[in-house]
């Protein structure tokens, strides 16, 4: 039995510890949310938090993952509150989705680390995750948009707390 | 829709059979049957017969059922916003509901850029209807004249006496009612349009950003087993021996099951291999890897693509077969004063849609439920029925989202794998693809080769035309034997080149197929639409005139084209040309104002340049302007821009995403896209060796819709055709270097 926390919630799974992070969220604990893409971190598509950082979920063994914090976007708020789905939301961003939960992952934790990113640091940070439907230039909108949103809120959502408890207050 | 069509009402219990709503997890027992619906059928023996359906619960909600599939172009909110407009509803009461496979709805096919513009009047028959069933129950309940009545936003008013009432409130007496005749209908005056033309958000946004969407990786059902299938890396090839033991030792594996064995042609088939279930993915995959398979290749195995594409570029120099002319070319280039030729070749593409193909099945008592992440649910229902040997009415197929389609998922190889599974182990099966499926073995865009000639007279004018085309036919997948391109593909951008020139001639050349070759995202529109806009360019570079006036000049005078009067049996995408014509007017119009509003004709600094082109494709028109910089070896994409003239638009919002994104598949197959095949096989195999394009080589986008009040033209394709030809005209313009194979990488980094 590997235990760890899923969106604050202590989980145990009976499996090989070789078995990558994905695959124990997706098909023991059927949280589908996080997308499965390429099996080799190349696409971004199964961004999770662990402890608050930015991971690839395809390529982290659960034993790695032991007694650790995992937060997937089954984390962020139901209401869709937090500044970076509203920011989607506004953007219109999503074409067919299934990057998506991935791609906003992964902007929180730019946010986290970085208020205020420009156009390079968003290039930076979010290369990693591709997009087949092209929608790129609006997730760099809403990621500029959700900055200043959560400035003008007058909030940390992008503090590393948040980021790592995005089903908190915001 | 023809007059002659009529409205048919249909029972509860149809509606919730054709809907899904039973099947859906909907709970509805508690609920009366407060239903509305209204159905319309094509009774004139057309190919495109039609069926919607509406349900109005008592509390107002307006059950809309979406028969296209969902792959990111908005079509559950696209199709519902038409209904909602003739019904005058209230969007925020609107519920969209996926329709299963059923021959009722029409074609379910969501491929050809066709949903809004085969369903629109057809969307608007079914609001109409349910409205006017709703303004006859008000009318009689108020006891009323009809024309005194009208509805609103979600309520029939009687303005005389200030009364109104909601439509919940009237649906079970409208639902008595005896459906309307076609041709009493009235429709909405599209100045007053309130839903149709406003950028609605998905109706599906919120469960986007909350993880809460289903796609076709996401089904679970309990006590399900999870399928990862080692597929033969040639098409034809086949399981010789296997050896499963190791495999059956990894921890959480099932069974090992060899895929009944297939035989060219390929069509729908699932690609012979072995299967390992197991009660995890990463078992499969991991008793999959386990796997000891001797293969028998077949004959595919000598498939080489680089020495195939060589043989295509050698011979594309001599006359092929001719498919259209008029006047002689021949004669014509033989008088010019000056002539330019150039040969084109693209590469083997892949799909490669973020979420790799997924299906589940359960097979039971005869009867199997299938969840597809599907373009093509009644094809997906006819090719599993085949494969079980059941009737296809003992088939229910449910459609999930997809995640990402661009083609790839009209092909139901992998629904009728997890049927067959299924019903080999008794319990549901999930057929997981990975991402080196995916690549390896999916239906390719054809690899290619055009020649192009033109002949200049003494005034620098355009004398005469010559234009050939090689690929491997998307026939070839269903046949085996097709060796050339069909008529159905030079439809798409080559036999219906625009021209007023009058010596022209456009032919094939032989091409065999040897992997399966499939419709990407629009289909051979890519490659034609490649070599016809760079070659447009180099003739205008070589006239010393600006690409867009040689546009003008090679379309000639606002006129209707019709190929056929120069020999050519044209397609026009299924449509016909009076209602759907080649209109130069606004093809020329499309382009202008891309040059216009993007400032492609102004001078650009020393390494930089812009590059234009305009195709038709899917019966609109688009053009893109692109701006590269060159420098140090290296292409850099600054700024594109994209406009679309597709008529009467249902969904800004949605069309400009759609052509942001048919610059980012196009600029992805234009600087990167390659699939080789070495011995028969696909060589890459994931996004590290073919790679996407990623946010830091997404340029500046644009996109502008053409205002236009024509029927409504295609959408999710026409934008990627003319992406290629501007890039690569942008890379001429900025360094000098004309680049004719693509993918750029081949000669510049990215």
């Amino acid at each position: 039995m590997i235990a760890f926390t899923v969106n604050k919630e202590t989980v145990e799974v009976d499996a090989d510890g070789n078995m990558p992070l994905l695959w124990a969220l997706r098909d023991l604990l059927k949280m589908t949310g996080t997308k499965f893409g390429c099996g080799i971190a190349q696409c971004g598509a199964c961004t999770v938090h662990l402890d608050g950082q930015a991971i690839r979920a395809c390529v982290m063994p659960i034993s790695a993952v032991a007694g650790k914090s995992v937060t997937t976007i089954e984390g962020m708020p139901k209401d869709a509150s937090h500044p970076v789905q509203q920011a989607w939301m506004e953007h219109n961003v999503p074409q067919c989705g299934y990057c998506q939960s991935g791609q906003i992952m992964s902007a929180v934790a730019l946010l986290a680390q970085n208020p205020n990113p420009n156009d390079v640091d968003i290039d930076n940070f979010m290369q990693g995750n591709i997009c087949r439907c092209g929608t790129y230039p609006r997730i760099k909108a809403a990621i500029k948009s959700a900055a200043v949103n959560a400035k003008v809120l007058g909030n940390t959502a992008y503090n590393y707390d948040l980021a790592n408890n995005v089903g908190g207050e915001v | 829709m023809s007059a002659s069509n009529i409205l048919h009402k249909v029972s509860r219990r149809d509606f919730l059979k054709l809907s899904g709503i039973a099947g859906g997890g909907l709970v509805l027992g508690a609920v009366l049957p407060s239903i509305a619906p209204v159905w319309a059928s094509s009774n004139n023996n057309s190919t495109n017969e039609l069926n919607i359906f509406v349900s109005i619960d008592t509390d107002s909600t307006i059950n809309i059922v979406c028969h296209r599939s969902e792959m990111g172009q908005g079509i559950r909110t696209g199709i519902p916003q038409i209904v909602a407009e003739e019904l005058c509803a209230d969007w925020s009461k609107v519920n969209v509901i996926q329709g299963l496979a059923n021959e009722a709805y029409g074609s379910q096919n969501t491929d050809g850029s066709r949903s809004i513009r085969r369903f629109y009047d057809t969307m608007r028959h079914m609001g109409a209807a349910a409205r006017s069933m709703l303004e006859q129950a008000g009318a009689e309940f108020w006891q009323v004249p009809i024309e005194t009545v009208h509805a609103d936003n979600g309520f029939v008013l009687h303005k005389l006496s200030k009364r109104k009432l909601s439509f919940g409130y009237l649906a079970e007496k409208a639902a008595r009612l005896t459906p309307p005749a076609l041709e009493t209908l009235t429709f909405r005056s599209p100045s007053d349009f309130k839903i149709i033309g406003k950028p609605i958000a998905s109706v599906d946004m919120q469960k986007f950003v909350t993880g809460d969407t289903i796609f076709g990786q996401d089904v679970q059902l309990d006590d399900m087993l999870y399928a990862s299938i080692e597929r033969c890396p040639v098409i034809g090839g086949k399981v010789k021996t296997f050896d499963k033991t190791a495999s059956m030792q990894v921890v959480g594996v099932a069974d090992v099951m060899q895929m009944p064995e297939q035989s060219l042609p390929a069509i729908f088939k699932p690609i012979n291999g072995v299967a390992v279930l197991a009660n995890n993915t990463w078992a499969a995959m991991q008793g999959r890897k386990a796997l000891n398979i001797e293969w028998d290749l077949g004959a595919n195995q000598s498939h080489d693509s680089d020495s195939y594409l060589a043989d295509l570029k050698s011979n594309i120099v001599n006359k092929g077969k001719v498919i259209r002319s008029d006047g002689d070319a021949y004669g014509a280039l033989e008088n010019a004063k000056q002539t330019i030729d150039a040969t084109y070749t693209m590469p083997y593409l892949v799909h490669a849609p973020m979420e790799p193909p997924a299906a589940t099945a359960v097979v039971k008592d005869g009867e199997c439920e299938l969840w597809a992440c599907t373009q093509t649910p009644q094809s997906t229902q006819q090719n599993v029925a085949a494969a079980l040997g059941i009737d296809k009415s003992k088939v229910k197929v449910n459609v999930t989202l997809l995640g990402g389609g661009f083609g790839r998922k009209s092909k139901p190889d992998f629904s009728v794998e997890a049927a067959l599974l299924a019903k080999h182990s008794g319990k549901p099966v999930k057929v997981v693809w990975s991402r080196e499926d995916d690549i390896r073995s999916g239906y390719y865009h054809a690899i290619s080769a055009q020649h192009f000639q033109a002949g200049l007279d003494e005034n620098m004018q355009v004398s005469s035309w010559l234009q050939r085309t090689a690929f491997p036919s998307i026939s070839w997948t269903f046949s085996g034997t097709t060796d050339e391109p069909q008529n159905d593909e030079t439809s798409l951008g080559f036999g219906d080149v625009p021209f007023n020139i009058a010596n022209i001639s456009c032919e094939t050349h032989k091409a065999t197929g040897h992997i399966r070759i499939g419709w990407v995202r629009s289909v051979s529109n890519i490659h034609h639409g490649f070599a016809l806009g760079s070659f447009v360019d180099e003739v205008a570079t070589a006239a010393g005139q600006s690409t867009q006036l040689m546009w003008h000049k090679l379309i000639g005078e606002d006129r209707f084209v019709d190929p056929s009067k120069q020999g050519y049996k044209y397609d026009n995408y299924g449509e016909s040309l009076d209602k759907f014509p080649i209109d130069t007017k606004r093809l020329k119009a499309t382009l202008d104002l891309v040059v216009e509003k993007s400032g492609a004709n102004s001078i650009t600094p020393e390494g930089e340049g812009w590059g234009i082109s305009v195709h038709r494709s899917f019966v609109s028109c688009v053009a893109v302007a692109t701006k590269v910089r060159v420098a140090d070896g290296k292409v850099t994409v600054l700024e594109m821009h994209s406009a679309i003239d597709a008529g009467t638009i249902v969904n800004p919002d949605r069309v400009r995403s759609q052509q942001e994104g048919s610059m980012v598949f196009g600029l992805s197959i234009s600087l990167m896209g390659e699939i080789t095949v070495k011995n028969g096989a696909v060589v890459q195999s994931n996004f590290h060796d073919y790679p996407m394009l990623r946010m830091q080589q997404s340029p500046k986008i644009v996109s502008y819709i053409v205002p236009s009040d024509a029927v409504p033209g295609g959408v999710g394709e026409p934008g990627v055709p003319p992406v290629a030809a501007s890039v690569a005209n942008a890379i001429f313009h900025a360094s000098g270097t004309r680049i004719r194979e693509l993918p750029v990488n081949k000669h510049f980094t990215v």
